[in-house]
């Protein structure tokens, strides 16, 4: 009798459930680190590029209109103008002018 | 005497050529654990069989004091050969000679070799070891490389193309292999990338090693851009004669017939499949029961495992395998998946290697990262490449084939030409728990004991539906067989459809998914 897969095997098989059904099987690297999807916070405003904030226009605690400039961000030789994303209050600024920032990560907040 | 002179001209001219880019080069070559352009050549090919062309060609860069530059065969080795008799063009990058970078010369003695493939209908196979376009002769080296991606368009599906990647193939030049049928890769002399991880440090400030970025690992796991990844280069050209042996020399021919053998007494299907749908299983194993001398040639092992391709012989003959593999991810189709399938298929397809497709999946894998990566248009591939398929298409349905999944896999409604089911088969909208799930919502819902109401249900949906009867009543099934008449009946319908012809309405090409 050959050896069914994952009876007796180092590697221990998991549970996939699809529609209803629980598989014995075993996963993959690229779906054991797959990303979990998360709604996306309108009031936070991420880096979608690394890059260097190059100058700031706002303060902490300033009221700010939807569209307007709170930053810019140099990436990839490109200028890109940061604006608000709602009318609000800056809860948090987490950068400073010159500082280096990677991909997705938190630099303002609005209230 | 005039003629003896020159015939010792001629020997002293090779000598000097042959010399490539010099001894310490070559020292330099061998440091880095690889051999040179021509001991690679020699290694892959039947002995004696090298016939090389173009070993005088000199470059014409003025630019850049490069006027006093001699470079051998100007960093490129090419010529025609066999592999176990089958007549093949090759190209070699001498990476001895300026890092195998590539100027006009260089290029236009690389077409000059496909031009040669794609007229005499044979394979073709590049050798890729180059430091890149050759700076100094500017875009002259681009035009080089639009020119070699124009006929690696223009040889696919006519004759096969293989790219071995043997040091450094980066920047442009690495879309001609990606152009190309099969990539091999080895180990830790590989490299592949569009951006380095200089631009990439500078621009994205991520620092990333070569062999994390685009090593023989990274393109045999992740990326999915090689095809078979070797150890040693040893190992690499053992792979490459041995996948030679299974595909024809062009879209014409047949490939070479074998001796037919009778698969390993180890393999016997009827043994390997577990009769409950959610116990996993090698389906590798019940391939290699299948067919001749259970030698079973796998493509792109370790990328997207959830499904399985590759070559093996039935009656002596090449077929190409389609199969779920129950043993990873239940055998899903996902993104990956669906795109290795999908281009396997197309490569059967166009040098008429039949089709045998094994099916045990669930459908597809859910989750969010699957919908956003477009799962509907990588999908959606597979769809294509079996409709569009005129081979011999040999359906084989082991146990689950649920929803979607039963009709990409090479259903009836897809035109296979057999469809045969194993009596563990379960051809049904989904699976028994989810769709009595749906069914009888309200029976479960208005219960005393809902769960056990639920598995009463279950139970009533699996005797009825769960079989490859209901499919068989329509004649979506052509005949529930046992396991252990696969291979015969498989025998039976190459057999028959030597012949096959149908007819596709006519049009320039269509339009897959890409």
């Amino acid at each position: 009798m050959k050896d069914n897969g994952c009876e007796g095997k180092k590697k221990r098989c998991r549970t996939l459930m699809i529609e209803g059904t629980k598989y014995k099987t075993y996963l993959n690297k690229k779906y054991e680190t797959r990303k979990f999807w998360e709604k996306k916070d309108e009031k936070k405003i991420y880096t979608f590029i690394p890059g260097t904030v190059v100058k700031l226009y706002v303060k902490k605690g300033q009221s700010v209109k939807k569209g307007e400039p709170l930053m810019l961000l140099e990436a990839m030789k490109m200028r890109n103008i940061i604006t608000s994303p709602s009318d609000g209050k800056i809860r948090k600024l987490n950068v400073k002018e010159g500082r280096k920032l990677k991909k997705d990560q938190l630099m303002a907040e609005i209230e | 005497m005039g003629l003896k002179r020159k015939i010792l001209e001629l020997h002293k001219k090779r000598e000097e050529v042959l010399k490539g880019g010099g001894e310490k080069a070559i020292e330099k070559q061998a440091a880095m654990g690889k051999l040179t352009a021509r001991e690679r050549i020699v290694s892959l090919l039947d002995p004696d069989s090298f016939h090389e062309y173009d070993l005088f060609v000199e470059h014409e860069a003025r630019d850049f004091n490069m006027d006093k530059k001699i470079l051998h065969g100007d960093g490129v080795i090419i010529g025609t050969g066999t592999i176990y008799g089958a007549p093949v063009c090759i190209f070699a990058q001498d990476f001895t000679v300026a890092g195998g970078s590539l100027g006009m010369m260089h290029a236009r003695k690389i077409t000059k070799i496909m031009d040669h493939a794609l007229k005499l209908k044979v394979p073709l196979i590049g050798i890729n070891d180059s430091g890149g376009a050759r700076i100094q002769e500017g875009v002259n080296s681009l035009a080089g490389y639009g020119e070699i991606f124009f006929r690696n368009t223009l040889s696919s599906g006519v004759i096969p193309q293989i790219s071995v990647i043997l040091g450094p193939c980066a920047g442009g030049a690495v879309y001609s292999p990606a152009l190309t049928d099969f990539v091999f890769v080895v180990d830790k002399i590989s490299k592949m990338f569009i951006t380095g991880p200089e631009v990439i440090k500078t621009v994205l400030g991520e620092e990333i090693s070569m062999e994390d970025l685009g090593g023989a690992k990274v393109h045999s796991e992740i990326t999915g851009n090689a095809h078979f990844y070797a150890k040693s280069e040893a190992e690499c050209f053992e792979q490459i004669k041995k996948l030679v042996s299974f595909i024809p020399w062009n879209n014409i021919r047949k490939a070479k017939a074998f001796e037919p053998k009778e698969p390993k007494s180890e393999y016997r299907v009827s043994e390997i499949v577990p009769g409950d749908p959610r116990q996993p299983y090698d389906v590798r194993d019940v391939i290699k029961g299948i067919v001749d001398d259970s030698d079973f040639f796998e493509i792109q092992e370790f990328w997207a495992a959830n499904i399985v391709i590759g070559f093996g012989r039935m009656n002596g003959e090449t077929i190409g395998f389609v199969a779920n593999q129950p043993l990873v991810l239940a055998g899903v189709l996902d993104v990956d998946s669906s795109d290795k399938a999908a281009r396997f298929i197309r490569f059967c397809d166009a040098f008429n290697i039949p089709i045998i497709t094994l099916v045990d999946l669930p459908g597809y894998l859910p989750g969010v990262d699957q919908e956003h990566m477009g799962v509907i248009r990588h999908g959606a591939k597979v769809l294509y490449a079996y409709s569009e398929a005129t081979v011999a298409k040999i359906t084989v349905i082991l146990r689950k084939a649920y929803g979607g999944g039963y009709i990409a896999m090479a259903s009836r409604h897809l035109r296979a030409d057999f469809v045969f089911a194993w009596p563990t088969a379960e051809i049904a909208v989904m699976g028994p728990e989810g769709a009595a799930n749906i069914i009888f919502r309200k029976d479960i819902m208005e219960a005393d004991d809902p769960d056990k109401m639920r598995k009463q249900k279950v139970k009533e949906y699996k005797e009825k539906f769960a079989n490859p009867y209901v499919a068989a009543a329509r004649g979506y099934v052509d005949s529930v067989i046992e396991p252990e008449e696969t291979r015969k009946l498989i025998l039976h319908a190459i057999d028959v459809s030597g012949s096959k012809s149908v007819f596709l309405p006519n049009k320039k090409h269509g339009i897959p998914p890409f």
